[in-house]
């Protein structure tokens, strides 16, 4: 009978007992997660339920993420298959209106800008040792776009994917605290006063149709490692540029786009398990990414600054630094910081042009980095 | 292909830099000859 009620009590205990000196930790980063994203407000939609799974998946003997437990059945089913950045692509692309990069094609160059920081902390993190395709995933981080650096990351070094994906969620959300002194170190004042003029309606809606279509045979051919990054994408954007499928549309901004991102959200939290999580490794994945997108920042700056002179002066060089894939935060910081030094600036909609340019930048240069590694045999 | 990382990174910066922007300069050569066939009209705003 005293057995039997050591057993059972033991059974009560054991939660405890099994916890590892890691395990609270992580309960408490969980615990910080879901403060960001309640209190402060940063990406909710992604750190709520990322801090959740943090915390489910650190109290030991539950078994959510062995073989057949709950976690552990979305992580394979969406993550390790891919197919919820993809699906989440759709959504986005649903949601992106592409307008006012239509309106000055040009302003693509900038979103080509905005993913140098890719590259740059790729080479970085090689110098550091870690291994070819975690270099890879880590740079990725720069493109300040979520689902590609999911996408990238769970097929090449799946064993870094918690520390990416909460570097890729937590400074897309970062992006005004840490642009706009960027954004002045690289300016002058005069060239922050530059006013753009207004953005005129210039392209027809079989172009804006043409667009999704011209971009996905275009970028396939050129990177067709990256195809399904960008088809996703450009799939969402021609329903609905199309007009035809709006059920489709909507389902996919939102209920299609809202589902995965719960799941997304859960399994990626459920990657950040203490004893793989704490890591001198991750501390320095988390600062080569902040690395990334601040290089990201300060190239498309300074190629605004070449845009300006090439234009004869009339492009300000602060929407350069809306050429990464924050969208709209990055387009919003430009039009306020434009204003500090001219208040009849307005260069929200020419700064949400470099924007979606940058979208299209970092789903391309993902493209571009995977197919370059098929090209060169690594993958 | 056994590749060095030296080599490796540096590959990666100027083939991948320059194939992004290279992509990304064609597409907008593409979208301005897209708007020169297909010219916004304004009664496409009714």
């Amino acid at each position: 009978m005293l057995e039997a009620f050591g057993s059972g009590l033991y059974g009560l205990v054991a939660g405890f007992t099994n916890l590892h000196w890691s395990n609270p930790v992580m309960i408490i980063v969980g615990g910080v997660l879901l403060y960001l994203g309640i209190k402060k407000d940063f990406e909710p939609l992604l750190l709520v339920p990322i801090g959740f799974g943090c915390i489910l998946v650190n109290i030991p003997l539950a078994g959510l993420m062995e073989e057949g437990g709950f976690l552990k059945i979305i992580y394979d089913a969406g993550v390790l298959t891919e197919v919820f950045p993809l699906l989440i692509f759709v959504g986005i692309g649903a949601m992106t209106d592409f307008g006012p990069l239509l309106e000055r094609p040009s302003i693509f160059l900038l979103g080509a800008a905005g993913q140098f920081g890719i590259f740059l902390t790729l080479a970085l993190a090689l110098a550091l040792g870690f291994t070819k395709l975690e270099a890879v995933s880590i740079g990725i981080i720069g493109a300040c776009d979520g689902p590609t650096a999911i996408y990238v990351t769970s097929q090449y070094a799946p064993h870094l994917l918690g520390a990416v994906s909460v570097a890729a969620y937590s400074y897309m959300s970062l992006v005004p605290v840490f642009q706009p002194p960027i954004m002045k170190w690289f300016t002058t004042k005069e060239e922050r006063m530059i006013n753009m003029g207004v953005v005129r309606k210039s392209a027809s809606k079989t172009t804006k149709i043409l667009f999704p279509l011209v971009v996905t045979v275009i970028g396939g051919l050129i990177a067709p490692k990256g195809l399904i990054l960008l088809g996703t994408i450009m799939l969402g954007n021609l329903m609905k540029e199309c007009g035809v499928v709006s059920r489709l549309t909507k389902a996919s901004e939102n209920e299609i786009a809202n589902i995965v991102t719960l799941l997304l959200g859960i399994a990626i939290g459920a990657t950040m398990d203490g004893r793989v999580f704490l890591k001198p490794q991750t501390l320095l994945i988390l600062a080569l990414g902040f690395l990334a997108i601040c290089l990201d920042t300060a190239c498309g700056v300074l190629f605004g600054k070449v845009m300006k002179v090439l234009s004869g002066g009339k492009i300000n060089p602060l929407i350069g630094a809306a050429g990464i894939s924050a969208y709209p935060m990055s387009a919003r910081v430009v039009q306020k910081e434009g204003q500090k030094y001219n208040p009849k600036n307005y260069l929200l909609m020419h700064a949400m042009g470099a924007n979606t340019g940058g979208q299209v930048g970092s789903v391309l240069a993902a493209a571009v980095m995977l197919s370059i590694l098929k090209g060169m045999g690594i993958i | 292909m056994k590749m060095d990382n030296w080599t490796f990174g540096i590959t990666m910066i100027v083939v991948g830099m320059g194939g992004t922007l290279l992509t990304l300069w064609i597409l907008s050569l593409f979208v301005s000859v897209l708007k020169k066939v297909f010219p916004y009209k304004k009664e496409e705003c009714n």
